[in-house]
C-alpha cells in the first residue's frame, strides 16, 4: 500500500481509453463497476470532445458479484457490437474486474463475433496509464496490421498521438508539414483519427515517425521487426531536435534533408536584445520523459537557461532521463510522488519551472513562474488556436509559452527604474501576472529584536512585480518549515537594507548566493561585508 | 392535478450501463465541510484518479483526502493489509496532527477482496484515542452511487454520537457553511432550538441524539443515515426538501409545527426572505417558463428539483431519472410533483439517450460525460454535478438555483448567431 495524494498518471485502462477514444470505428468494452465511468468526463470536459468515448462499461454492482458477471460482460459485448457496429473491439478489465477474474478476452473470443476482438491484459496493480496507452496500441497494431506493399511515393506513419495528449492534435499537422517539405507523404496517423482499417494498411509506409515513445514505442519496435519499417528516434521538439529529426529522416529515406524554416522565429527572438535577461535563468524541468528531454535541450541550447534540476514521473523513461541529467550535471528526480517534486523545487528554488499542471500548482504556491510542457493535461492545454510543440511552429510556440510567465526584459528594467514611484512601487503588486503576490510576513532570517522595525518593510519591498522574486527563499522556508535549513542564517538589518538596493530581478539570486556562501563558511549572520564578499566570490 | 401527484406513478426501472459517479466523489465536499477530518480511501489508482479528476484542480498541497493504493503484493497476500493500513495511518497522523477524525473509506477493490475496514477502524480508534476517532464506510461504486457516499459517511457517524434526552432539532446533510448559517438564523429567529448539525464542522461539535431528537433532512439522498437515526430513537419530519421558495417554506413549516412556533412568528420570520426568493426566482424563470426538462440520474436530487422547476419556474418535466428512488423520504415531493413525467430509476444509458433524442427537451440535466456530446447534438444541457457543489438550498439561493438552469438557455440565445459547426476535439 502506498499513500497517494495526487497522481501524474491514471490507471492503465485509462491509457487504453485514450487510444480507443483517439480512434474511429473501434469500441472498447470494459468490465468495470459504475464509478469507473468518471473517465468519460476527462475526454468530454478536458478535451471538449463532442462524442462520448467509445466505451461500454459493464457497470456491475455488488449484487452481481455473487451471480453471473461473465454473462453481464457478454451481454454488454453483444449490445455494443450491435449498437455501434465497430470495425473491431478491444476488451479488458479495470482494477476491480481484474480481481473477479472473468477473463474478458476469453469470454469475447467465445462469442463468435464477426469482427476482430482484441483482448487487453493491463495489470492495474502494477502499471499505469502510460503503459496502458503503449500496450493497447501495440496490441491493436499486432492484431490488425497486415503485410501490405509499400506505397510508390515515400510515406511515413505518424505513430503515438492519442486522445488527451499534450498538443498531439497540432503536432500531427506540424510533422506532416515537415515531411511534406521533404516530399514525404503520410500514410496513416495512429491512433489519433485512425480506424481499424487504417491500422491494417500501416505496413504500406516506408518508415514510422515515433512521435511519442510513451505511447507507441512497443508498436514501433514490433513494426520494425515484423514489417521492416525503421522508425525515428528523434522527437522533433525544439529547433535543434527538429533539424536532427530531418537529418534522421534523410538517413532513413535516402532523400536530402530539406528544411523550409521560413516560419521559424525562435532563433531571432531568443537572440534579440530583449531576451538578454533570459541568460542563465535557473529552470527546473519535470514531466513525461520525452517532453522533459526535449525541454532540457531547448532550455540550454536555445533559450540560454541553466537547467537547475530535471526529472520525470514515468519510470519507463528513468534510464534515459538519468543519463540526460548526468549530461546536465544534475541529479534526475524519478518519482510519481507529487510531494517529493514539490520538496525538490522548494529546495532548488529555481527562477522558473517547466512542468505539468501539477508543477504549475506548486509554482503558484511557491511564487515561482511556471510554463506547462507535458501531460497530465488540463482544459487549458487544449487551446482553440493552432499550438503545436513539434517542428518550426512548435519552437515558436514554446518560446512564447515559456517567456509568458516571465516579465519581459525591458519591462523589467523600467519597473525597476520606477519602483519608488508613489503609484508604481513594489508593494503595489503585480499588474497582470495572476493576482497580487502577498509577501510572507516576518521571516526567520530576520533577527528577532529587529522584527518590528525591519521585517515588515523588507517583506513589503520584496513584493516585486516579478513572481520569481516575490517569494524570497526565506518565504519558502517559512511555508514549508520541514525544508528549512536547520542552521538558520540571520540577515543583519544593514545587510537586509543593502540587499534591497539590489535590483529586484537579481535580488533573489543575490540572497541565495550570499546565504550559500555564508553557509559554506559557517557564517551564521550576514553583514554588508558578507554580502559583498559573496558578490566578489560569485563574480564571473 | 390530482391530490397525490406522482405518488402512484409507475416507475421505469432500468438495469444496464450506468453513467454515474461512485460514492467516493462525496469526499470532495465532505472534506471541506468537516475541517478536522481526513478521508483515506483504501483502493486503487483508479480511485485516486477519480478523486483528482472530480476535484478538478489541485488547490491544496496536501488535501485532507488521499488514497492508500493497493499494490500487487497486497493482493497476493504477501503483505498483511491490516498491518499496511496501520503503517500508513500512523504515518499520516504523525504528519497531520490537526486531524481529529479519520475515515477509512472502502472502494470497489477493497470490497471485492473483503478487506475488513471496520476491524481496522476499531483497532486504530483504540490506538489513537482520544485524539483521533477512526470510522469507516464504503464509497465503492459497486454499492454506492455518487451522493450515497455522503449517506454512507453520515450513517457511519450515527452509532458513535452521544446520547441525549433533550428535545433538539438535528439538521442532517453537508451544506455549505453560508447556507447552513442562513437556516440556523431563520430557525433561531423562530425560537426553534437548540439546533445541531450533522456533519458538524469540527468533531468537537458533534451532535447528540436520542428519543427527543427531531431529524430534518436537508438532502433527499440520506436514507441510510435517516434509518440509523431512527434506530437511535430519533423522530422524523416529513416534508419536501428546502429547494426553492415553496420547498423551503414547507420544510420550515414542518419544523415550526413540531416546535410549536406560532403562525404569526412564522410569518414574521419568513415573509421577507420568501418575497425575496419569489422575486429572484421570477427573474430567472422568464427563461425557463414553458420549457421542457429531462433529468438523467445523478444525485437523487432530481425529483425535488423537478418539483421546483415545474411548480416555481413554469417548466414541464419529460423524464425524471434518479439513481435510486426512496419513496418514504420523497413522499411529500412525489405528492407535489404533477403527474406527467416518466419517473425512471437506475439506468441503461444508451436506451435513455435514445429517449432524450426522441423527446428533444429544451434542457437536459446530465452528468459531465454526457453534456458536451448532447450539446453537439443540439440539446442544451445543465451539468448535474454543479447542483451538488453549489449552494442551492433555502430562500436566498432559490434564485441562484433557477439561474443554474436558466444560464445554458440564455447562453444559447446569446450565441444564436454563430453557425453551430461543432468540431471534434481531436
Amino acid at each position: 500500500m502506498k499513500l497517494t495524494l495526487w497522481t501524474y498518471e491514471g490507471p492503465p485502462h485509462v491509457g487504453a481509453m485514450r487510444v480507443a477514444t483517439a480512434m474511429r470505428n473501434l469500441h472498447y468494452v470494459l468490465h468495470a463497476p459504475q464509478g469507473d465511468t468518471y473517465a468519460d468526463l476527462l475526454f468530454t470536459m478536458i478535451e471538449r470532445r463532442n462524442h462520448r468515448p467509445p466505451v461500454t462499461y459493464t457497470t456491475f454492482q455488488a449484487r452481481d458479484l455473487g451471480a453471473d458477471t461473465a454473462t453481464l460482460f457478454k451481454t454488454a459485448c453483444q449490445d455494443a457490437a450491435t449498437r455501434f457496429q465497430p470495425e473491431a473491439m478491444i476488451v479488458g478489465a479495470s482494477c476491480t474486474a481484474e480481481l473477479i477474474q472473468d477473463d474478458p478476452g476469453g469470454l469475447a473470443d467465445g462469442m463468435g463475433l464477426s469482427i476482430p476482438v482484441i483482448p487487453l491484459d493491463l495489470p492495474s496493480y502494477q502499471r499505469k496509464e502510460g503503459f496502458g496507452t503503449d500496450e493497447t496500441f501495440f496490441q491493436i497494431v499486432r492484431h490488425l496490421a497486415k503485410p501490405t506493399p509499400r506505397t510508390e511515393q515515400i510515406t511515413a506513419n505518424l505513430i503515438g498521438p492519442t486522445a488527451l495528449g499534450f498538443r498531439h492534435r497540432d503536432d500531427c499537422t506540424e510533422v506532416t508539414r515537415l515531411l511534406a517539405d521533404m516530399g514525404i507523404g503520410v500514410n496513416v496517423v495512429a491512433p489519433l483519427g485512425a480506424s481499424p482499417s487504417d491500422i491494417a494498411r500501416m505496413g504500406a509506409a516506408h518508415f514510422n515517425v515515433l512521435m511519442y515513445p510513451e505511447h507507441a514505442e512497443t508498436a514501433a519496435r514490433w513494426l520494425e521487426r515484423e514489417h521492416s519499417q525503421p522508425y525515428t528516434r528523434t522527437v522533433p521538439i525544439g529547433v535543434g531536435a527538429t533539424r536532427d529529426f530531418l537529418a534522421e529522416v534523410a538517413r532513413i529515406t535516402g532523400l536530402p534533408a530539406r528544411e523550409d524554416s521560413a516560419r521559424l522565429r525562435l532563433p531571432w527572438w531568443t537572440r534579440s536584445v530583449d531576451s538578454t535577461y533570459l541568460t542563465g535563468k535557473r529552470v527546473f524541468i519535470f514531466g513525461d520523459g520525452t517532453h522533459v528531454a526535449a525541454a532540457a535541450r531547448i532550455a540550454r541550447e536555445e533559450m540560454g537557461f541553466e537547467v537547475a534540476g530535471l526529472g520525470c514521473y514515468n519510470r519507463e523513461m528513468a534510464r534515459p532521463i538519468r543519463a540526460l541529467a548526468r549530461d546536465y550535471g544534475v541529479e534526475a528526480l524519478i518519482t510519481d510522488d507529487y510531494l517529493e517534486v514539490e520538496a525538490a523545487i522548494a529546495a532548488l528554488h529555481p527562477e522558473m519551472i517547466l512542468g505539468t499542471q501539477m508543477e504549475r500548482h506548486i509554482g503558484k504556491r511557491l511564487g515561482i513562474p511556471c510554463a506547462v510542457i507535458s501531460a497530465p493535461v488540463h482544459v487549458q492545454d487544449f487551446p482553440a488556436r493552432y499550438s503545436p510543440q513539434m517542428g518550426w511552429e512548435g519552437a515558436n510556440v514554446i518560446f512564447d509559452t515559456w517567456i509568458h510567465p516571465l516579465v519581459m526584459g525591458l519591462e523589467e528594467h523600467l519597473l525597476h527604474m520606477f519602483r519608488d514611484d508613489f503609484e508604481f512601487h513594489d508593494a503595489a503588486g503585480a499588474s497582470h501576472h495572476g493576482g497580487q503576490h502577498v509577501p510572507a510576513p516576518a521571516t526567520s532570517s530576520v533577527p528577532s529584536d529587529d522584527k518590528g522595525a525591519t521585517a515588515t518593510p523588507v517583506a513589503a519591498g520584496d513584493a516585486g512585480s516579478m513572481p520569481a522574486e516575490a517569494a524570497p527563499p526565506a518565504a519558502v522556508a517559512h511555508t514549508t518549515p520541514e525544508l528549512a535549513d536547520p542552521t538558520a542564517i540571520l540577515w543583519l538589518s544593514d545587510a537586509e537594507r543593502e540587499l534591497k538596493k539590489i535590483p529586484f530581478f537579481v535580488r533573489g539570486k543575490a540572497r541565495r548566493n550570499t546565504e550559500t556562501y555564508a553557509a559554506q563558511r559557517g557564517v551564521t549572520s550576514i553583514s554588508v561585508e558578507t554580502l559583498y564578499e559573496a558578490k566578489a566570490h560569485y563574480a564571473r | 392535478m390530482t391530490a397525490r401527484g406522482c405518488t402512484n406513478t409507475p416507475v421505469l426501472k432500468e438495469r444496464g450501463q450506468r453513467e454515474v459517479f461512485c460514492g467516493l466523489t462525496g469526499i470532495i465536499w465532505l472534506h471541506r465541510k468537516m475541517q478536522d477530518a481526513f478521508f483515506l480511501v483504501v483502493g486503487s489508482r483508479t480511485c485516486a484518479h477519480l478523486l483528482q479528476s472530480a476535484a478538478g484542480v489541485m488547490i491544496f498541497a496536501e488535501p485532507r483526502f488521499g488514497t492508500a493504493i493497493l499494490e500487487e503484493k497486497d493482493l497476493a497476500g504477501l503483505a498483511d493489509a491490516q498491518t499496511e493500513i496501520d503503517r500508513e495511518v500512523a504515518r499520516l497522523l504523525a504528519r497531520r496532527p490537526d486531524i481529529r477524525q479519520l475515515f477509512l473509506v472502502g472502494s470497489c477493490p477493497s470490497e471485492v477482496i473483503k478487506l475488513d475496514l471496520a476491524r481496522a477502524a476499531e483497532r486504530l480508534s483504540a490506538e489513537h484515542a482520544p485524539h483521533v476517532r477512526v470510522l469507516n464506510y464504503s464509497g465503492s461504486g459497486i454499492e454506492t452511487t455518487f451522493t450515497q457516499g455522503e449517506d454512507a459517511c453520515l450513517a457511519a457517524m450515527v452509532p458513535g454520537l452521544p446520547q441525549t434526552e433533550a428535545k433538539e432539532l438535528l439538521m442532517v446533510g453537508a451544506l455549505p457553511d453560508v447556507v447552513e448559517d442562513q437556516a440556523l438564523a431563520l430557525l433561531a429567529a423562530m425560537g426553534v432550538g437548540p439546533v445541531r448539525c450533522l456533519p458538524a464542522r469540527r468533531s468537537a461539535d458533534l451532535p447528540a441524539v436520542g428519543p427527543n431528537t427531531v431529524v430534518a433532512l436537508t438532502q433527499p439522498f440520506l436514507g441510510d443515515t435517516h434509518a440509523a437515526l431512527m434506530r437511535r430513537g430519533a423522530q422524523s419530519l416529513s416534508a419536501p426538501f428546502p429547494f426553492g421558495e415553496e420547498g423551503t417554506t414547507a420544510w420550515l413549516q414542518a419544523i415550526a409545527t413540531e416546535f410549536s412556533v406560532s403562525p404569526e412568528v412564522f410569518e414574521a420570520v419568513t415573509a421577507a426572505p420568501r418575497a425575496r426568493a419569489r422575486k429572484a426566482v421570477a427573474a430567472q424563470a422568464q427563461d425557463l417558463d414553458g420549457k421542457s426538462v429531462f433529468f438523467f440520474p445523478d444525485s437523487q436530487l432530481e425529483i425535488p428539483l423537478a418539483r421546483f422547476l415545474t411548480r416555481e419556474c413554469g417548466m414541464t418535466a419529460i423524464e425524471v431519472g434518479t439513481p435510486y428512488l426512496h419513496r418514504e423520504l420523497l413522499a411529500s415531493e412525489l405528492e407535489l410533483l404533477e403527474e406527467g413525467p416518466v419517473l425512471s430509476e437506475g439506468q441503461d444509458v444508451d436506451l435513455q439517450l435514445d429517449r432524450v433524442r426522441t423527446a428533444r427537451p429544451d434542457l437536459t440535466v446530465c452528468g459531465l460525460g454526457l453534456a458536451n456530446p448532447l450539446e453537439a447534438e443540439g440539446l442544451a444541457t445543465k451539468w448535474a454535478i454543479e447542483l451538488v457543489f453549489t449552494p442551492v438550498h433555502f430562500y436566498e439561493q432559490a434564485g441562484d438555483l433557477a439561474g443554474l438552469f436558466a444560464r445554458p438557455l440564455r447562453r444559447r440565445n446569446l450565441l444564436s448567431g454563430l453557425a453551430p459547426r461543432v468540431e471534434a476535439a481531436e
